[in-house]
């Protein structure tokens, strides 16, 4: 008799979240105008500037203007090859520096005999600068794609490392005790247990690594290159032609939008069961 | 004595505090036939609760003799399944998931007794629920059935219902009492409460503090259900109580149950 009342509640409850998934998606829509009428409004500000002849070209072009080059640029098929080019450069560095630090942090995250060991010199390698350590990889590897691969690498390495590693541990203890007496082996206790547990922390590391990889990514094209986004960049501003460098930069914001995306849409299936707080105002 | 399926023999369990030696446990002696359900109820720092975690071989270091079916306890296993105060489910796995946990739901068998115990501990419906969606007498269900998806000779429970309000603990009450008359599980209950002590043991066990020990094993000789109005069961919880009054300090502190 209580149960079926409290069983009652807990339906009216999923009702009523079968009622808000209909309404969801009119909530998108309004999120998305929601989202978009700041950037709307300072574009319309601006290109009205332009046109009435208030800003300099060379500073400042009007974003018709820029809207133009990007068609040239992709008809041309110009923008895509540079693209295709940084697009893969940030994946093998991201996936090689990634895929190390998530291996670092798993190890040093399951002992502590480790931690000790090499935890104190990966947090030094930690703060050295792209900028520092571009010279030497260049004196090292030259300008080829070695130096610009390890230098992406470097970056996307550290925020998985240390997310990864602080998953592990954060792991809840109590939860330990249930696997000691349900018997589970240690790799069921990986698999079962700190995996997931620590997974909300690695989609974070994924996530802050993807874009220090697009980060590392623009200081090695610049540093020397003659392919790539920040290759187009450069040299477009050393022969100032200002639209190419704002295409540039666009394309980097929306690509390293998208890959954000991306990994939070795996991450939001990955994490459904969470119960966190979501922010105020979501339904 | 061959239906003996627990025996503790002069238990005696030390903490090592900064301060000296606490004695927790003192000459603690016990036995459990197949099938019996115990009740062990007592104030907090009685030891009621390392006296479970022991059994559950949860806590080690102790001195004396605990048998289970004539074997020395070593570690945790599935054999003494336990029930924590709190469901402790995995939130990343669904109820029929948390229960299954390490065994394989793809596996026919599994399959079948997870949906039995669904049934059993009447979640139908909920099988595909995460725990954020449980209420939590609902979770607490499911952490009975993952314990008895194991077969356990012996289901140990650490205050399982302490946290939940007055209603969905008495339906639950009554849940276990079910499964135990349906599964014929030993069951080592502990608690800090009076009524929910004599409406489910067959014997209570009563514990007092300082040093941690058992000061009477009264059995309960009232048949099931049992009626917590009835003048007999009224009685018995007065004699329960007596227990405690012979001792001069309030025991029951709010909050109990470590």
């Amino acid at each position: 008799m209580q149960a079926s009342a409290e069983e009652a509640v807990v339906s009216t409850l999923m009702k009523k979240k079968n009622r808000a998934k209909r309404r969801g998606l009119s909530i998108r829509a309004t999120n998305v105008l929601l989202g978009a009428i700041l950037p709307l409004t300072l574009l319309l500000v601006w290109e009205v500037a332009g046109a009435r002849g208030l800003l300099n070209p060379i500073l400042l072009p009007a974003p018709s203007e820029i809207w133009e080059e990007l068609v040239g640029l992709t008809a041309s098929g110009e923008l895509a090859q540079h693209l295709g080019i940084s697009v893969w450069r940030a994946l093998l560095g991201f996936v090689i520096g990634g895929g190390l630090g998530l291996a670092a942090g798993i190890w040093v995250g399951f002992s502590y005999k480790t931690e000790r060991l090499l935890d104190p010199s990966l947090q030094m390698l930690r703060m050295l600068p792209h900028l520092a350590i571009a010279p030497l990889f260049i004196l090292w590897f030259g300008f080829g794609e070695t130096s610009k691969l390890l230098l992406i690498a470097k970056g996307a390495f550290f925020p998985l490392y240390v997310n990864t590693f602080l998953g592990i541990r954060s792991v809840d203890g109590k939860l330990f005790d249930v696997g000691r007496v349900l018997q589970f082996s240690k790799w069921q206790l990986v698999t079962k247990l700190i995996v997931p547990a620590s997974l909300p922390n690695i989609f974070l590391g994924i996530r802050l690594s993807v874009g220090v990889a697009w980060l590392g990514l623009v200081v090695a094209e610049m540093m020397g290159s003659s392919s790539g986004v920040g290759y187009l960049i450069n040299d477009a501003r050393s022969f100032s032609l200002t639209t190419v460098v704002f295409v540039g930069i666009i394309v980097f914001a929306v690509v390293g939008k998208l890959s954000d995306s991306l990994v939070k849409l795996l991450e939001a299936r990955l994490l459904r069961w969470q119960d966190s707080y979501k922010g105020d105002g979501i339904s | 004595m061959a239906t003996e399926m627990l025996t503790i023999d002069n238990l005696n369990k030390t903490f090592a505090v900064p301060s000296g030696d606490v004695v927790a446990l003192h000459n603690i002696g016990l036995k459990v036939k197949k099938g019996e359900f115990i009740t062990i109820i007592g104030p907090s720092g009685c030891g009621k609760s390392t006296l479970l975690k022991i059994v559950a071989g949860l806590d080690t270091g102790y001195s004396g003799t605990v048998l289970l079916n004539g074997k020395e306890i070593e570690g945790p296993s599935i054999e003494k399944g336990f029930i924590f105060q709190e469901p402790r489910l995995f939130p990343w796995m669904t109820v029929e998931g948390n229960i299954a946990a390490n065994l394989s739901l793809k596996n026919p068998e599994v399959r079948k007794k997870v949906d039995e115990l669904i049934e059993l501990v009447r979640l139908k419906g909920f099988e595909k629920s995460y725990p954020r969606e449980l209420s939590g007498g609902m979770a607490q269900r499911v952490s009975i059935a993952r314990a008895l998806l194991r077969n356990p000779d012996v289901l140990l429970l650490d205050e399982p219902f302490g946290a939940l309000d007055a209603f969905t603990r008495s339906h639950l009450q009554e849940v276990l009492l079910d499964i135990w008359q349906t599964n014929k599980t030993t069951m080592l209950f502990v608690t800090h409460d009076l009524d929910e002590a004599v409406f489910l043991g067959e014997r209570v066990v009563i514990m007092n503090p300082r040093p941690g020990h058992i000061r009477n094993i009264l059995p309960i000789d009232l048949p099931f259900p049992r009626k917590r109005t009835g003048s007999a069961f009224q009685e018995l919880r007065r004699l329960v109580l007596n227990e405690f009054e012979k001792v001069e300090e309030p025991l029951f502190e709010i909050g109990a149950g470590i």
